[in-house]
């Protein structure tokens, strides 16, 4: 299934894109942040199991058990810093 | 009636906004606004610039998702959020919550609630200019401790 894939702050610095479209197996966001992890580099780095890494799926915050679907959105970034 | 969230560049005009928020609505006892601004210092460094970055459509969708959770935990009249972005400098103005209500205590409550929910749960992020370079704006735990007063559980910074 395809999957879009959003990177922001200091994630999308280090990544070095914003945005990606991902043909994946992956079942579950954690088994995706894996897959991402596993190509090494600036995505090893940046999505570092220990690293404070934040999920959204559709536009909502979300545990990694979260199950992916076709078509979804999911965003990375660090802790927000708003307000 | 105006919109209950903007996502903006400009500045924006507290009386203006808080005139809009109680036009015309004669319930209204009381209003409780906070206008949050850029400092020009943090954590010990001197702060030049400050770029905010967000993430367009998901910001929109969790401030409004906190607004109905103030309307549902306070008895309230209206509420209005205005959260800059882009390049912005020591002096000015970040962010803005207002709320109506016909006594004092529940526009209070639901003005900090609102700005607490913020902190910790919009995803917008601050990268500071500083003489030693760019950095990105840690979160806070304080932070999540206040949002937990509220018996919310976070887990942001």
């Amino acid at each position: 299934m395809k999957v879009n894939l959003r990177y922001f702050a200091s994630i999308r610095e280090t990544i070095g894109v914003g945005s990606e479209t991902l043909d994946t197996t992956a079942s579950t966001l954690a088994a995706l942040r894996e897959e991402l992890i596993a190509r090494g580099g600036a995505y090893a780095e940046s999505l570092a199991r220990g690293r404070a890494v934040r999920v959204a799926l559709n536009q909502t915050l979300s545990d990694e058990a979260a199950v992916l679907t076709d078509g979804a959105e999911v965003g990375f970034f660090p802790p927000v810093t708003g307000g | 009636m105006t919109a209950r969230v903007s996502i903006q560049t400009e500045d924006f005009d507290l009386s203006g906004e808080v005139a809009r928020l109680r036009l015309q609505d004669p319930r209204v006892g009381a209003v409780c606004s906070f206008v949050g601004t850029v400092r020009d210092r943090n954590d010990g460094q001197s702060v030049s610039t400050m770029e905010l970055e967000h993430y367009p459509g998901m910001t929109e969708k969790s401030i409004e998702a906190m607004i109905d959770a103030a309307h549902q935990r306070f008895d309230i009249f209206g509420a209005r959020v205005i959260h800059r972005v882009g390049l912005l400098q020591p002096l000015d103005q970040i962010v803005l919550v207002a709320v109506t209500s016909a006594h004092r205590g529940e526009s209070f409550q639901a003005c900090e609630f609102l700005m607490d929910y913020l902190k910790t749960q919009a995803p917008f992020w601050k990268k500071e200019q500083t003489p030693e370079g760019a950095r990105w704006v840690d979160a806070r735990v304080s932070d999540d401790a206040a949002l937990a007063r509220w018996g919310i559980q976070a887990t942001n910074a």
